[in-house]
């Protein structure tokens, strides 16, 4: 690894006003930071502690504004959160597919959304929660929807300085679920990643979400999917029109991992199997 | 590069120390304070050898810099015996012949004293799921999971 200076303010302003120079990088869990600096492929002269700057971790909930997550909050707390788990399964859900409890301990949930990889297993759920995400910047602040925050594989709308504080999630779905396409149980990444909520009235889908990760060069959500299902009761024939639309949604890569079409015929699967779950989970 | 004054207190003893921040908190155990106990094995994240407990938590210290563990409580695979009496953990390792070459072990120990603390009244599968980020390059993982399930009984029993 090489050397570089160590900053740990106790502000945001301080800390983006730090960020904006060349050559910065933010470290919240140090999972993928440490790894890449240790790789050479990151090698940034300044690092900056965000673990100092107070009110930045931590799961609130309430009744007007639904739960808020902070940034700086471990996954293993956003995995273990009855609120969360109740109220957006999908997410918890993804947060226990992070590697192992040993990484989830460290890894933060902002960490895992502004690495921006494709493949986050924190995204789909983040997607169907409809979440907004709080950023902070020496300026000011602002937000954004979650399906607006990625602009490519590794690429976010972020500019230099803006550091992300908070996921806020104001719609639970009355079900969730994600699944996650993968070959080991644990310590894997996500071939595909789908995730579905939905909002019931006796039989009738009154809303759906569903967010996809690893099948494009951003996570994204399958809204022709979403529009069948919403207003309708669910039947097997609507089912696979949502998967095909979802596979229709995607652009998958082949890589090492499997092949473009493995992954367009699963999404069309998954896609079927995770609304079906969900919809269980809201009737249930 | 400047170094960092940090206070670490390992194993209850506090240590303060001078670290370039580049060094992982598995490097200043090992190097700085000689604590050789805790291994390195991939050095990613994916093996589990540099397990430790940090305020509690089991992690990977391969991946955390030292100088972001200043003042937080930390607990090597040394520390775990108490008056020369070994934690169960670490009895039922060695009741059931739970290593072979030994270099996974400390690893092992730490990511199960952990779970144990958390909850001992996980089923076998869930111990099998909870212990993925930990790997036995002997491939001795019967031994291993027998150990932990010896252990979690005795701590039922005794608590």
């Amino acid at each position: 690894m090489k050397g570089f200076e160590f900053f740990e303010p106790t502000t945001l302003a301080e800390a983006s006003r730090l960020f904006a120079e060349e050559h910065a990088q933010l470290l919240a869990g140090g999972t993928d930071l440490v790894i890449g600096m240790k790789a050479l492929a990151e090698t940034p002269q300044s690092v900056i502690s965000l673990q100092n700057i107070p009110g930045l971790a931590g799961i609130t909930s309430d009744a007007d504004n639904g739960i808020s997550i902070g940034a700086m909050t471990k996954v293993r707390e956003v995995e273990l959160s009855v609120d969360i788990q109740q109220h957006h399964t999908a997410l918890a859900e993804g947060a226990s597919e992070i590697g192992s409890i040993q990484i989830r301990n460290l890894a933060t949930i902002g960490g895992n959304i502004a690495h921006a990889s494709p493949a986050a297993d924190t995204v789909a759920g983040l997607l169907v929660a409809d979440a907004q995400v709080d950023i902070a910047s020496a300026d000011g602040e602002r937000t954004v929807s979650i399906d607006e925050l990625f602009t490519g594989p590794g690429q976010t709308v972020l500019v230099p300085g803006e550091i992300i504080t908070r996921f806020r999630l104001p719609n639970p779905a009355s079900g969730s679920h994600y699944i996650k396409h993968k070959i080991r149980e644990v310590m894997d990444l996500a071939f595909i990643g789908v995730a579905a909520a939905v909002n019931l009235d006796n039989a009738t889908i009154t809303d759906a979400r569903i967010g996809l990760a690893a099948v494009a060069p951003t996570p994204i959500r399958a809204t022709e999917a979403e529009n069948l299902l919403k207003g309708n009761e669910p039947t097997a024939e609507l089912l696979e029109q949502v998967g095909e639309a979802a596979a229709a949604a995607s652009s998958p890569i082949s890589d090492l991992r499997c092949s473009a079409e493995h992954r367009k015929e699963m999404v069309d699967v998954l896609t079927r199997r995770t609304v079906q779950q969900a919809l269980g989970r809201a009737s249930g | 590069m400047a170094k960092h004054p940090v206070t670490l207190t390992v194993n209850g003893d506090e240590h303060d120390l001078l670290i370039e921040p580049r060094k992982t908190l598995l490097a200043v155990l090992r190097d700085t304070i000689g604590l050789t106990g805790t291994k390195e094995g991939c050095s990613t994240g994916d093996c589990g050898a540099c397990t430790v407990i940090v305020d509690g938590n089991a992690v990977t210290s391969c991946m955390v810099l030292g100088v972001t563990a200043s003042g937080k409580e930390i607990t090597t695979i040394e520390g775990l015996a108490s008056d020369g009496e070994l934690h169960p953990v670490q009895q039922a390792f060695i009741n059931t012949g739970g290593y072979q070459c030994g270099f996974c072990t400390p690893g092992f120990i730490m990511a199960s004293k952990a779970l144990l603390d958390e909850d001992p009244n996980r089923s076998e599968e869930e111990f099998r799921h909870a212990l993925g980020g930990n790997i036995c390059r002997c491939t001795g993982y019967t031994k291993i999971l027998e150990a932990i399930l010896q252990a979690a009984a005795e701590i039922r029993e005794t608590t």
